[in-house]
């Protein structure tokens, strides 16, 4: 039976388990005296039973199927002729590829055709073997849990209880899973980031100023040197958020001060809405609307003022990463400037102030706090954003002040780096976890930060 | 203070006259602010403006395509080359030689090695797939002449658009003087004429600006929406539960807390360096699959289902839950029976602006190999796909004239889709919303 067989069946045996241990506590609560001489609901005696049928099995089939491979691959090996297996550890992977091959795809690449042939009628035989072996032990799982199910179930047992338990154990499981994602996090990026480290410096990486990652293929080839020094990638990462938050400061906290306390009623309304359309639109979209529009319109205008525009300019991916940044900043600093009490507005204005007085020397300085702490969460999202700058921006590293010319970022260069055949022990492939490390730090201290800040500013005024 | 003596003796009047002589300075100030915030909100609203205009500016062509009326003539020599009429014999015939003659008989002068060629590229590549796949479901049809519409090629499709112009210099266009002749010809014929493009729809992604649709992409994207529906709703909803009603507040939940607000803003690459990682490397699930591309995007908007429902949770009064323990419900009957269910509009609402956030993203999908060029539509979890906004990614960079019109075709489709789902999202709200 294939897996999805098995776990069709397992599903129907739990339901039916659900069936017969309602039906069996009410029997039995018959016996004893009606339903109140039952400790629990009957429905909770059939979920026990069914918990009993299925559970297990299923952890169990998710166990085989994990462990089969590596189980199969064990046994394949140790079968192969004394040759081969005193190959050395790299022609041995190299010879079991291409047995996983010819397995899936009837490719063999390799000498040795009639080895490989061997190893992987083998292979097909104890891949049939586990199958078998998989599906009878699972339904004896699923049998037994209902033996035991029916057995246990008695106008005692508590029920309720036990599945609430195990209601819990799955809630907290849940929770966990923002813990285990973090630390999945930090683990990918961190050993690849270490395996890189030990071939280049970490200084050399923090600090060098020559970035061009492509190693040689062969040593006469030119441009090819493999240097990573990512100063470059943060200068030009920082360019384009800086142009970004230029464009996205002002206008976002000058439209929230308006919407929140200049703007009509109906004003708002129509308003606000259209500013999350912005927040709303796919950052692929803006990276097309960059290049197609932008990146040409600022490059004509440089022309007519007698500039020399990059086609790839830092300044169009900087612009338009700040018009998608705009409802992020509005929105954050709405939240703030209506969270400053009404109170503190009325003592400025009775003491004569005009509106731009009260919002400029009472409001802001009150909601600063909450202001910057939204500024630095728009930072890290400019920072880490990737598609509008993998589309607009450049690919190679210039260290440059200059917005009219092209720059490239950290996540460019992730997205170049990875995107494509790959071998995970280049240099190459691992500087791009690297760069993601520095990525996840930076980003992380800064959301940091700005959660902080804007916790404690909240509770100023809770 | 420095009109001092022109006062009458009262302390009073200066400063009231100070206060007056600043005022027009003060109004001034505000009604620049007040512009100031204007200007900002227009700004704001243009950019929007301009970046709706200048997509369906450009996209709403490639609903229609150019096609052509064709006699193709299927003679048995050329379609079936064994004359047994089996699929094997079908398949190999020379479908290109039946679209080329259908042209060369309606321009019997054109001779030559180039002007035949020039000829022949007016008709899209698609149109001899066509003519194979018809052929072989229906061998009836050899020997037969079928008269046909036929999609153009994309330069023909861009000129009849009118986005290669006549004017230009012969060799800045695609388009030759002949060929625009000859075009006008079999427009005056009737020959030419757009027509709504179903292969927009229909087709998965090709090289051929004209024969690619985006169905194959809108696939991977529903098969990888259904996965992280399937993985990140539950589990969303039972760690928002766990915090909001079960958990004691200590170090460890405080923890969970710190994590989740974070998750939330940690760019999207790194999910996808993450899934590159883990779920490729250390499990080796397959590449470019939907299923991997469900588990990333699950993660990914983990956080913002957890955000939502526990302050969906947090709107549901204490008095629910003290009513039902009154009675001598348990906390989980509580919870599950009376709670849940108030706060389920939402939790729900929180899921369908997560799974939008989802169909959005590009960045992780690029780490899991789900940008490569795959022309079959998938039919499972497993299979090669990509997505809605990868494919964008896709065709933008393609140099073709008639890919920036389909680009902006699919981005007005992925727009159409995140709307409807916000809306939903809205609508749910409004329907469902308790004061209490």
């Amino acid at each position: 039976m294939s897996p999805s067989t098995v776990i069709f069946v397992l599903l129907v045996m739990s339901a039916t388990a659900f069936l017969l241990g309602r039906r069996r506590s009410l029997a039995l609560a018959d016996a004893g005296g009606g339903l109140q001489a039952l400790h629990s609901l009957p429905a909770h005696y059939g979920t026990w039973a069914a918990v009993l049928v299925g559970l297990p099995a299923v952890v169990f089939l998710f166990a085989w199927s994990i462990a089969e491979p590596v189980v199969i691959e064990r046994l394949v090996i140790a079968e192969l002729p004394q040759e081969i297996q005193e190959l050395g550890e790299g022609e041995l992977g190299l010879f079991m590829n291409d047995v996983r091959n010819s397995l899936n795809r009837d490719i063999v690449t390799g000498a040795e055709p009639e080895a490989v042939a061997e190893a992987v009628s083998r292979y097909r035989a104890l891949q049939e073997r586990s199958a078998l072996l998989r599906t009878v032990l699972a339904l004896a799982l699923a049998v037994g849990g209902l033996a035991l199910g029916w057995r246990t179930i008695s106008p005692g047992m508590r029920a309720r209880n036990r599945i609430e338990r195990l209601a819990l154990v799955f809630l907290i499981g849940s929770s966990l899973i923002a813990i285990l994602t973090t630390v999945g996090i930090v683990l990918s990026v961190l050993f690849e980031s270490l395996r890189f480290f030990q071939r280049v410096p970490v200084t050399e990486f923090l600090f060098g100023t020559n970035w061009s990652p492509q190693t040689a293929l062969r040593i006469d080839q030119v441009g090819a040197s493999g240097a990573f020094g990512a100063v470059p990638l943060f200068a030009g990462t920082l360019l384009i958020s800086f142009i970004a938050m230029l464009v996205a400061g002002p206008i976002g906290l000058m439209s929230a001060i308006y919407l929140a306390e200049y703007a009509p009623r109906w004003l708002r309304s129509v308003a606000k809405p259209l500013l999350e359309i912005l927040a709303g639109v796919p950052t692929v979209v803006y990276g097309f609307f960059a290049a197609l529009v932008v990146a040409p319109q600022v490059r004509s205008m440089g022309v007519t003022l007698g500039l020399d525009v990059a086609s790839e300019s830092a300044l169009a991916a900087g612009l338009v990463m700040g018009i998608m940044i705009i409802p992020f900043v509005s929105s954050l600093s709405d939240d703030v400037i209506n969270a400053v009490p009404q109170s503190m507005r009325d003592g400025a204005f009775a003491l004569g102030a005009t509106k731009a007085e009260t919002i400029k020397q009472v409001i802001i300085p009150a909601a600063l706090p909450g202001i910057v702490g939204g500024f630095l969460l728009a930072v890290s999202r400019a920072i880490g954003e990737t598609m509008i700058v993998v589309m607009a921006a450049g690919l190679a590293a210039n260290l440059t002040a200059n917005p009219l010319e092209a720059v490239t970022t950290v996540t460019v260069q992730i997205v170049t780096l990875l995107v494509g055949d790959q071998e995970f022990d280049s240099a190459k492939t691992l500087a791009a976890f690297a760069l993601g490390l520095v990525l996840f730090v930076v980003t992380l201290v800064l959301n940091v930060i700005a959660l902080h800040v804007v916790r404690k500013y909240r509770e100023q005024y809770e | 203070m420095s009109n001092m003596n022109n006062g009458t003796g009262s302390k009073r009047a200066p400063v009231v006259e100070v206060v007056r002589d600043s005022l027009p300075r003060r109004y001034r100030a505000e009604f620049i602010f007040k512009a100031m915030g204007i200007t900002a909100v227009t700004l704001a609203i243009t950019f929007l403006g301009l970046l709706l205009t200048s997509i369906i500016g450009n996209g709403y062509t490639a609903f229609q395509q150019t096609f052509i009326k064709l006699e193709f003539e299927l003679a048995p020599e050329l379609v079936d080359p064994q004359s047994d009429r089996s699929a094997d014999s079908l398949r190999a015939g020379n479908y290109l030689a039946v679209s080329r003659n259908s042209l060369y008989e309606l321009f019997p002068d054109v001779s030559g090695r180039r002007d035949r060629r020039e000829l022949t590229s007016l008709v899209s590549v698609g149109a001899r797939y066509e003519l194979q796949r018809m052929v072989r479901e229906d061998p009836g049809l050899v020997g037969q002449t079928l008269e046909m519409w036929v999609p153009a090629d994309d330069d023909v499709d861009m000129f009849m658009k009118g986005r290669i112009s006549r004017e230009a210099d012969e060799s800045d266009r695609r388009l030759t003087d002949q060929q625009m002749g000859w075009l006008d010809t079999l427009e005056a014929q009737g020959r030419l004429e757009l027509k709504f493009n179903t292969m927009l729809f229909t087709n998965g992604d090709s090289r051929d600006p004209e024969l690619a649709g985006i169905l194959g992409a809108l696939k991977g994207s529903f098969y990888m929406l259904l996965v992280t529906l399937g993985l990140s709703f539950p589990i969303g909803i039972a760690a928002a539960v766990y915090l909001e009603e079960f958990a004691p507040r200590n170090r460890w939940t405080d923890l969970i807390e710190v994590n989740i607000n974070n998750l939330a803003a940690v760019p999207s690459i790194v999910f996808g360096l993450l899934g590159l990682a883990i779920f490729l490397n250390f499990f080796g699930l397959p590449r470019s699959a939907p299923l991997v591309g469900g588990l990333v995007l699950s993660l990914m908007t983990l956080p913002t289902i957890i955000i939502a429902s526990r302050a969906a949770l947090k709107a549901v009064p204490p008095s629910i839950r003290e009513a039902a323990l009154g009675m001598g419900a348990s906390r989980m009957q509580t919870t599950f029976h009376h709670v849940v269910p108030l706060a389920l509009p939402g939790m729900l609402t929180g899921t369908i602006i997560g799974m939008a956030q989802a169909l959005g993203e590009t960045a992780p999908l690029l780490m899991i190999g789900m940008v490569a060029f795959i022309v079959d539509v998938p039919q499972g979890f497993t299979d090669s796909a990509t997505a809605l906004p990868v494919q964008i990614y896709l065709w933008a960079d393609s140099p073709e004239r008639a890919f920036v019109e389909r680009t902006s075709a699919a981005i007005m489709v992925l727009l159409g889709f995140l709307l409807v789902m916000n809306l939903l999202a809205v609508l749910l709200r409004r329907k469902f919303e308790r004061r209490w």
